[in-house]
This record gives C-alpha cells, structure tokens and sequence, in this order.
C-alpha cells in the first residue's frame, strides 16, 4: 500500500485554485449516467449528495436514522469558524489556517487545513442564502463571538443550535434533490459492507432496517460520510446509533484507517449518575467563561453538601496550577486535569458508582453570580442552566454545576489524500468520518465547518475530477459475484450475531465492557502498560461477545433493534484493538493522545523527530496485526511549536 | 396533465370557508341580537321594527340567502373536515390528556348540531309560528293563537312557557360556547394576527359570547320575571303576511 | 437515591397492518436520575436475557434536538414535561406526579404508520419539507452573507420557527393528527426571511397541498401542538401561514398542481 496525498504543490494559497484549474470535468449531460452513493445525510453526506444531485449526478444516499435531518450533526452547539473578519479584528484565512494546523498540534497536512480555511468563506454564504439564521446584530449584520481561546471574534452561531440549524439547511437543500429526482434516499438503511470491484469501490451492501432485507447497490463511486467512532468509548456525547461500521467494512476491505487514537474529549459534560447510564450530555464550553472550577480539598469533603465546604477547604486546581489561564485552559488540559482530581487524588464529587471512583468537579458559579448579578449569568447562560437543571434536577445558581470531561469527537478515520479518496479507488470519505484536517486535536468550532467544506465544495468537485479521469467503470451486475459474495458476506454476519453458540447477555453488556476497557487505557491519558493490558483484556472479551451475545429473532417484520446493536458492537471491537495498537505505536504525547510517559511540566510533549507523520493503518485479515504505513507530514509554513499555557 | 390546487380542496381552504362563513353569522346574530333588543322599548317599537324588515324584499330575501349559505358552507366544510379528521387518527389513544385546548373547543362537533337544532326551532317558533302554536301543533299552547300581525305576542307568549324557554336557553348556551372558541378560531384559521393584538383576540371573543348570550338570554328571562307582557294592542301589518 | 418499581403497559405491534395491544411489564427498582429512556434500555436488556422481544422505540441523539424520540407517556406526547423531549425526561419528574403506573404509546396518525411496536413511520414530514421546504440555492451561488442585512427583529422570530426538530409530538398531540404546526414552522422560518421572499408564496402553497395529501387532519385551533411541542413553537406561526396560503390562492397569477396522494 502506498500513501499519495496527492497534495499540489506551489504557493499554499494557490494550491486548491490550480488543482480545480488542472482537474478534469465531466460533461452537463453525461453526469446522470453515473451513479454515486452517499452513506451518511449529516453536514457533509447530506451537503454532498445535495450538491452532487444539483449537478446531475444520480446519486443514493442512505442513513440509519428516519429521516437524513437527525444526523449527529445536529448536536453540536457552539458555532462555526468562518475566516470572514466581519469583526475587522484581524483575522484572515491565513490566520484560521495557522490556528488550525497549531491546534491540531502539527498532525495535519497543511493544504489540506488552508483548503478548509479558505472554503470557510463560501460556507457562510452559502447557509445564509439557504435560510439558516445566524445570530445578527442589531444593525441586521451577522454577529460573531470568540470561541474556544481563539484572539479573533470568527465563530458564527445559531443561539446554541448551529449545528442544528446548520444541518436543516443542508436537509432543505437534499430534500430539494431528491423532490427533483437527483437522489434517492433510503432512510433506515444501514451499510453493512462495501463491494470492491478491480480495485475499485463499486458498491454497498445495505440491511433495510425496517424489513431486514439485505440489497446489493451498485455505484460508480461511494462517498463515506458516516461521523465518528466515539462509541467506542460506550459512554459519550455521540448519538445513541452513531457508529464505525461504514468506515470499519471499507477498512476491511483496504481503506487504510488513520490515526485512530486521536480522540477528543470535552471537559465540560454532565457526569454520570449511575450504571444504566448509556450516553452523556455535553455543555457548551463557554461555561468556563465565568465557572470557577473546584474539588474539595478532603477526600472527606467529597460527599458533603459544597456549600457547608468552607472556602479554604476548596482546591480551585486549574487557577492553583495554571495561573495565567486558570479555568480558560484547552480542553484537554482541563479535562486531564480534572482526571488526576477524581481519579488519582481521590477528589472527586458526585454519586458514587460502585467499582469506580467519583468522577465529577464542581464549576461553581456563585463568584460570578455576586460579581456580575443574577440576571446577567442568566442571560449568558440561562439555557444551559435549565439544560442542566432538567437532566440532574439541581439549580446550578444554587447548587454548583457538577462536570466531567466525556469523549467528543474523534479526529482519527479513514486516511484520504488531498481528493479526499482513500485507499481504494473511487472511495470517497468526507466529514469526521476521514482524518484530514483536524491533527491530533480539533479546534472548537472547526467540526461543522469541516463537514461541509468537504460537503458542498470539495467532494463534489473530487468525485467530478476522479470519474473525468476514469471516464467509465466496467458494468457491474448486482448477479456479479463480487456483489453476491459481499450478500452473502453480510448475510452470514448477520446469522452469526443471531446465532452465538452461548447466547447469555444483551449487546449492550458487551459493548459496556469493552468502553470501560477504552476508556481506561485509551481515555484522556494513556501509557504503554496499560495499553498492552488494554490489548490483553479486549482480546478475549471480543471471543466471548462472539460466543455470549444474544439478539433474539423478532415476530413480524424484522425490524431488530438489538442486531442493528449487535452489528456495530462487534465492529467497535476491533476498531478498539487497533485505537489501542495505534495509540502504543505512538510514543509520544500530541494533542488529543497523551502518553504519560512523555510530558514536559505535565505538559504533552510531542517527538517531532519520530512521529511527524500519519500513521496508516492496513487491515491484515488478523485485527490483532494491521499494518502500519506511514506518510510523512511536512510544515512549509507554520513552523513547529511547543504548547505551553502555564 | 394534473389537476390545480383549488382553495377549497384543502384543509385550510376549508378552514378559511369556515371562518368567514362564521363571520357572516357572527354578524347576523349581532344584529339579529341589536334588533330584538327593541322588545324593551315596547311592543308597537318591535313590530314596527319587525314591519320595517319587509319592506325592503330584496334585502330580506339578499339577508335570507345569504344567511342558508353562509349556514351550508359552514356546515359542509365541517362535516367534511369532520370526518378528514376522524379519518387521520384512526386508533385512538388509551389515555388522552388535554394541556390546552378548552371545554369549547373540544365540543364545537357538539355544540354546532345544537345550534342547527335550535335554530330549526326557533324558526318554528318565531317565523313559521303555526308549528309550534295553536290547536294540533307542537305544543298546542291554550288560549294562545299565533298572531301574524304581532310578533312581540308571539316571543312573549312563547317565553311564557318551559318548553319553549328550555330549548331556547339550551341554544343560546350552545351559542356562546360555540362562539368562545368560534371567534377566536376565525382569526387563527384567517391569519389574523398580530403580536400586538393577538390578546385581543381572546379578549374580543370572551366578550362578543358573552354578551350575545346574556342578551339573547335576556328575553325569557324578562319574561319569566314578568317584565316583559304580552300585548293587547292589535296590529295589521300586510307586510307580515 | 429514591427508586421505585413502576407497571409499564406498552403498546406491542408487530408491523403496519398488524393488530397491536399493550403488555404489561414491571420495571424494577428505577432510579429517580435515570432518564426515562435508560429505564426503557434496562428494561429490553432484561427482556433480552430473559428470551422476550425488546420493546422497540425510536431515539438516537438523546439531548432533546435529532428528534428521533417520540413515545405518549399517559397521554402526553413527549410526556408530561413541558418543552421536554422524553430522552430528556427523567425519573424524578414522573416520580414527583406520583405515577405508578404508565402507559406508552406511538405517535397515533394514519400518516404515520406503525412500523413496530412504538416505532412508526414519519417520511411524511420529509415529504412536506421536499414539496417546497427549502430555498432554491445553487451551491456556491451564493453571494456575500452579509450582503442583506436581516433586522435582528425578524432573524430572532424566524429562529423561532427554524427550532422545529421534525419529531412530529405536534401531530401526536393534536386531536385531529394534524400537521400544521410542523408544516408553519418551515412555512414562516423561510417565510419570513428576505432570502426565502422569492419562492414565499409558492412554497406554501405546495407545502400545505403536501401536507392534506398526506392524511393529516386539518388543524381546529386547538393549540394541543404548542404545549407539546420540545420547542415551544407557537401556533402564531400556523396563523401566519394560513394569511399566507390563503393570500397565495387567491392572488397568485398562476397554478400550482395539486400533488398526488400520499405513498
């Protein structure tokens, strides 16, 4: 296997302008005689199958969900970063690129984060013409606000909805295509292997999740834009249905995976109140503008009512130990700091969950309340509060806030060169569903404007360059029996998971177990022993789910939420084992991956010499021995530096 | 080649029908109301008054006219959304809970056949009175025969009596409550609105129900209470005739 | 911690055409912090163990805003907290109305039919959005975002109306299964927008014809949608669309057809 980023040369900002120059075009009237399939409706799936539909394509496009509107995107709250310096406060593309590329802590490759840099422009204009309603001022112009420690006001928002809104108006634009015939949807629709046909991806095996029908879909090109792998942790901020199957099938069939152990954690996320818990709340990070964060000092203290905790019995670690910042220091600084509070010091707040340590801080909000008065935190935060209030039914004006950091996103997937094709041909992977742009460690705000950067403006133009190169695939039958092999494939999986030989425990037993494996080892911190242990225990965890996991056929249609569940868990497994490989390969700290091993003051300590690259995965048909490949990033531009924020 | 969209053919068409038909018998009942009120001022100012409604025929049977299809169009488009919506819920629920609506809204089915009942009788009473009065007829009042000439007799010997004054309060209840929910759900279903005014929608339909209640409730009760007598004055109206 | 054992009688239907029934579970020792689909999880993890079909239902984001989630919790859609989705009920509020017992059923319309238990299918509301529910933009047609100021006035009322998470409790709750609410929100967000001017009138009109096509009962202003709607949308907004599909009807100089039944 051979990595070629394919990466234009010359100027940076020329870069994207002379490949669209120099690429090939496929013709008005010949684009409805090629079929592309689209896996995934969020910001990028959906953007991409509507503007593919708008130029003429035939285009498919599939989802789990009942609808392509309720694709994770929709969560995200904050906003998105556009180089538009509206605020005249001296930002530029350059600027976005350059913050971009440091905060993913030099693990991404530079034309491919000043691409998205300079697409961030269109992205505005685009959703604005399509109806989304960014807050404005009130001149009537858009307003922005700074976000996440950036020195520049860039982030567009929507109240706290804009990915939601974000994603209505990449739906209204898909829903207009497939109203005018250029896409077909097929909601609940799961793809559950991917046809490869002369080396190139030719196709999909789907399960109709309403009748368990398994169909073959034949396609001259397949987009992948199915989100992130943060189920693998169980406990996270994903959707409930959110999972690595698309990516992990077309792994399995030589798409090469990359970086998978970079994750994101996000400190600010309710923690759990107990075992039933399958899924975690994130709050806006915005949270620490005006929080002060705290444990009590006492491992005593750590069950009393906080407000009986006189103030001098109070640890207000993040002020204590980073002055300059304080509660303001990046997401991972705060979340593993509040890992060593709980689960090293023995500090932590919050119900007790048996087995474990408590896992919660405090962000207490009552200096601010005094400070600025009721009223005003209010309107800064009001909904987050009520938020707060509904799911743990404490006042947070009363009672401090109780946080936790949980999984977020996840920059690692499949590894695609600067066309955003993988490995395979004709496999196009968009979204945070690929690696490209964020490094080790994304930038807030940068999610949503990544997936539809590759959404509406890069794939679009990609899948159009690559089937111009191409010119025609060979016919391919669905009586072909590449097709028939990859049924059957599925089918079999399908009986094999309804069919443990020992069937005891629900999927989700598994797929708890093997979170807490994760996110022990391959969590917020990691180190080479406890990943080996990781390696040892997933091991035989993932024979027995084979042996144990029970899923029961279902009366009537078989519309079989437990096998939908059974599916991912199984693939979870061995994406686990190699995030796990992935991240003992990498000695070194970088972002978002966090080798105790190697700190500087505590800090993450990067080894530039030995790990400046992308590390590429190749299934070997064994998911205890991937291959390893790698391509070498270079930085023309922004020099490599060390993060310091004492 | 397909068919166009017609207002009619859709819910909110239907809906619009509704409303405006409504607002034309919102206004005949205003007046109708405005009018009989003159049964304070004396016997010979409400027949005079009930005299001055025929002399201008094409206005009486324009009023009429309008009035039965102001009445079809409402109860047509109700009985079709009627059963569109019986139709779009075709299992019910097990438990059933109301958070907003109102007891009126939720009877407007029942309290609308009331109406068309009680108009029926009260046309039966009131303008083809030999129905209801004299020997042979519903209620075969004694001593009492309809008299062409003297509407004001006619309302008030009528009020004399329970089976006249039951169905007639029932009616006029049924009226109100229809009007509660009727009056603001014209502006709704019409798009009248405003956020400045929007409170005065409620206001006005509150109002308007109930004054027309207790106003066309006023009569029996006027006469219950002996206020209002019948008449010895004779009249000869031709025009009645 | 308070727990409670709570009688669950959920609707049980096998498909579309099948007859469906409640049965009558127990589900132990529940804690008051669980939300109330965690407890339905506990619940089909049991029946698993034990060889009985989980119940199936909808959900996925479980923060209140995908709008997969959709179960009438004793007659309430959504259940009994206002502005509350029912993955972001929680324990201690059904607790605190003192229930022992519940009922939980689907979303009851024929335009969404069951696809199990309480599953159903809600490709209606897409149908709506795709007869009209967008503003026709090219990808990168765009011009300068901030070429058309929008008073900050009319952008804020428009948010209200884009908040609508498709869950479709307005048609759950409403007596005669209608849509209107769903349909106004997308009506008057780009309604009212310079953006959406163009196709303004056009666009209610389709979309109100989708909506009847569909087998939705017509709204009688009841304001049932409103109070259960997650979001709060107002009714104001069916009012507004209403002036605007009657104004288009009568004034428009040209016809729009009128769709074909619904599937």
């Amino acid at each position: 296997m051979e990595l070629k980023s394919h990466e234009p040369t010359g100027p940076i900002e020329d870069r994207w302008k002379e490949h669209k120059a120099h690429s090939k075009l496929v013709a008005p009237h010949n684009r409805r005689k090629y079929q592309v399939i689209v896996v995934g409706s969020g910001l990028a799936g959906g953007a991409a199958a509507a503007t593919l539909g708008e130029l003429g394509y035939n285009v498919k496009c599939f989802c789990y969900q009942d609808s392509p509107r309720r694709a994770h995107s929709i969560a995200a709250q904050g906003g998105i970063n556009a180089a538009k310096n509206y605020q005249n406060d001296g930002d530029s593309v350059y600027r976005l690129f350059y913050d971009t590329v440091k905060g993913g802590d030099f693990r991404s490759r530079e034309s491919n984060v000043y691409r998205l840099a300079e697409l961030s422009l269109n992205i505005i204009d685009q959703a604005v013409a399509q109806g989304v309603p960014f807050a404005r001022e009130y001149g009537g112009l858009l307003a922005n606000r700074s976000f996440g420690g950036a020195q520049v006001s860039r982030t567009f928002y929507a109240r706290g909805q804009t990915g939601q809104q974000l994603l209505l108006g990449a739906y209204s634009a898909l829903e207009r295509q497939i109203d005018a015939g250029t896409v077909k949807m097929f909601p609940r629709h799961e793809m559950l292997e991917l046809i490869v046909h002369e080396g190139k991806a030719r196709g999909i095996v789907t399960r109709n999740l309403v009748n368990g029908k398994i169909d073959v879909h034949v396609a001259d090109v397949v987009l992948l834009c199915t989100g992130g792998y943060g189920n693998v942790f169980y406990l996270s901020t994903n959707a409930m249905g959110s999972n690595c199957t698309a990516v992990w099938r077309a792994h399995r069939k030589g798409a090469a995976f990359a970086n998978p152990c970079y994750t994101q954690i996000h400190p600010t996320c309710i923690p759990r109140s107990g075992e039933y818990q399958s899924k975690l709340t994130l709050m806006s990070e915005s949270l620490r503008n005006d929080g002060r964060v705290w444990v009590p000092r006492n491992p005593e203290d750590c069950d009393k009512d906080p407000a009986k905790i006189p103030e001098e019995d109070r640890y207000y670690y993040l002020e204590e130990r980073y002055p300059a910042f304080g509660n303001l220091v990046p997401r991972d600084v705060a979340s593993r700091n509040a890992m060593y509070v709980c689960e090293d010091e023995g500090l932590g707040i919050g119900p007790k969950i048996p087995g474990e340590p408590r896992r919660g801080v405090y962000l207490d909000f009552k200096s601010a309340i005094d400070r600025l008065g009721e009223d005003l935190i209010m309107e800064r935060y009001g909904n987050l509060f009520e938020m707060y209030e509904r799911i743990t039914g404490d006042d947070p004006r009363k009672t401090p806030m109780r946080i936790y950091p949980a999984t977020h996103y996840t920059m690692g997937g499949l590894w695609v060169d600067y066309n955003l094709m993988s490995t395979i041909d004709g496999l196009f992977v968009g979204g945070e569903a690929n690696f490209s742009d964020h490094g080790a460690n994304r930038l807030g705000a940068s999610a949503l404007m990544q997936g539809l950067a590759d959404g509406y403006f890069v794939l679009p133009f990609t899948v159009g360059n690559y089937l111009g190169t191409i010119r025609k695939t060979e016919p391919l039958e669905e009586s072909d029996p590449v097709c028939q092999e990859a049924l059957k494939s599925v089918q079999a999986r399908v009986e094999k998971l309804m069919n443990a030989p020992d069937p005891t425990h629900a999927p989700e037993y598994f797929h708890r177990k093997l979170g807490n494996i994760i996110w022990k080892y391959c969590g917020m911190s990691r180190d080479a022993e406890g990943l080996k242990k990781a390696l040892e225990e997933i091991r035989p965890l993932r024979e027995e789910f084979h042996e144990k996991v029970k899923v029961l056929p279902q009366k009537g249609e078989t519309f079989n939420q437990a096998l939908e569940r059974a599916g991912r868990v199984a693939d979870f497994f061995e994406l686990g084992e190699l995030m796990c490989i992935d991240a003992l390969e990498r000695d070194e700290s970088c972002g978002g991956h966090f080798r105790t091993e190697h700190t500087i003051d505590g800090e993450a300590k990067r080894d530039d010499e030995h790990f400046q690259h992308v590390a590429a995965w190749e299934w070997t048909g064994d998911p205890s021995n991937p291959a390893l490949h790698k391509e070498e990033l270079t930085f023309e531009y922004v020099k490599p530096t060390m993060r310091s924020y004492k | 080649m397909q068919r166009a969209l017609t207002l009619y053919n859709t819910t909110i068409g239907k809906k619009a029908v509704m409303a405006a038909s409504g607002f034309i018998l919102l206004g005949f009942t205003v007046g109708h109301l405005s009018g009989n009120l003159k049964a304070f001022a004396g016997p010979t100012e409400y027949n005079e008054y009930a005299r001055w409604l025929r002399t201008v025929p094409a206005l009486l049977w324009g009023a009429r006219i309008a009035l039965l299809f102001a009445v079809l169009a409402h109860i047509g488009s109700a009985f079709q959304l009627w059963k569109r919506n019986k139709d779009a819920r075709p299992s019910r629920y097990q438990k059933n809970v109301s958070v907003a609506t109102d007891y009126a809204a939720k009877t407007m089915y029942f309290s609308g056949p009331i109406l068309l009942f009680y108009i029926l009788f009260h046309l039966a009473h009131l303008t083809f009175g030999g129905m209801l009065f004299g020997e042979g007829a519903m209620f075969g009042i004694e001593g009492y025969a309809w008299e062409v000439s003297n509407p004001y007799n006619n309302m008030v010997r009528g009020f004399q009596h329970w089976p006249v004054v039951i169905p007639y309060v029932l009616g006029v209840v049924a009226l109100g409550v229809h009007l509660f929910h009727g009056i603001w759900s014209m502006f709704q279903s019409l798009g009248a609105n405003h956020p400045k005014y929007n409170h005065l929608r409620r206001d006005l339909a509150i109002g308007l129900a109930a004054l027309l209640t207790l106003g066309n409730l006023s009569f029996p009760i006027a006469v219950m209470a002996g206020y209002l007598e019948p008449t010895n004055l004779t009249f000869h109206f031709p025009e009645l005739m | 911690m308070k727990t409670k054992n709570l009688t669950l009688h959920v609707w049980r239907q096998d498909g579309p055409d099948a007859k469906g029934a409640f049965e009558t579970y127990t589900a132990e020792n529940v804690n008051e912090h669980m939300s109330f689909l965690e407890m339905l999880d506990d619940l089909n993890e049991k029946l698993i163990i034990e060889g009985k079909e989980p119940i199936a239902f909808d959900h996925d984001c479980r923060e209140g805003i995908c709008g997969s989630c959709n179960i009438v919790v004793n007659g309430y859609a959504h259940g009994p907290q206002e502005r509350t989705t029912v993955c972001q009920l929680h324990m201690r509020h059904v607790f605190a109305l003192g229930w022992s017992e519940i009922w939980l059923e689907p979303w009851r319309a024929a335009a969404f039919p069951v696809i199990k238990d309480l599953v159903v299918d809600r490709g209606a509301l897409d149908r709506i959005i795709q007869s009209g529910g967008y503003i026709s933009i090219r990808t990168g047609s765009a011009r300068d975002a901030n070429e058309t100021p929008i008073p900050k006035p009319i952008s804020d009322r428009a948010f209200d109306a884009a908040t609508c998470i498709g869950c479709g409790a307005c048609v759950a709750a409403c007596p005669n299964a209608s849509a209107s609410l769903f349909t106004a929100a997308k009506v008057s967000h780009l309604g009212m927008l310079p953006q959406g001017q163009t196709e303004r009138f056009d666009r209610v009109r389709k979309m109100v014809a989708q909506m009847d096509a569909e087998g939705f009962g017509s709204c009688t202003n009841h304001g049932e949608c409103e109070k259960a709607c997650p979001k709060g949308i107002s009714i104001d907004f069916i009012a507004q669309m209403n002036r605007d599909f009657v104004k288009a009807m009568v004034t428009s100089k040209h016809d729009v057809e009128a769709p074909n039944d619904a599937e």
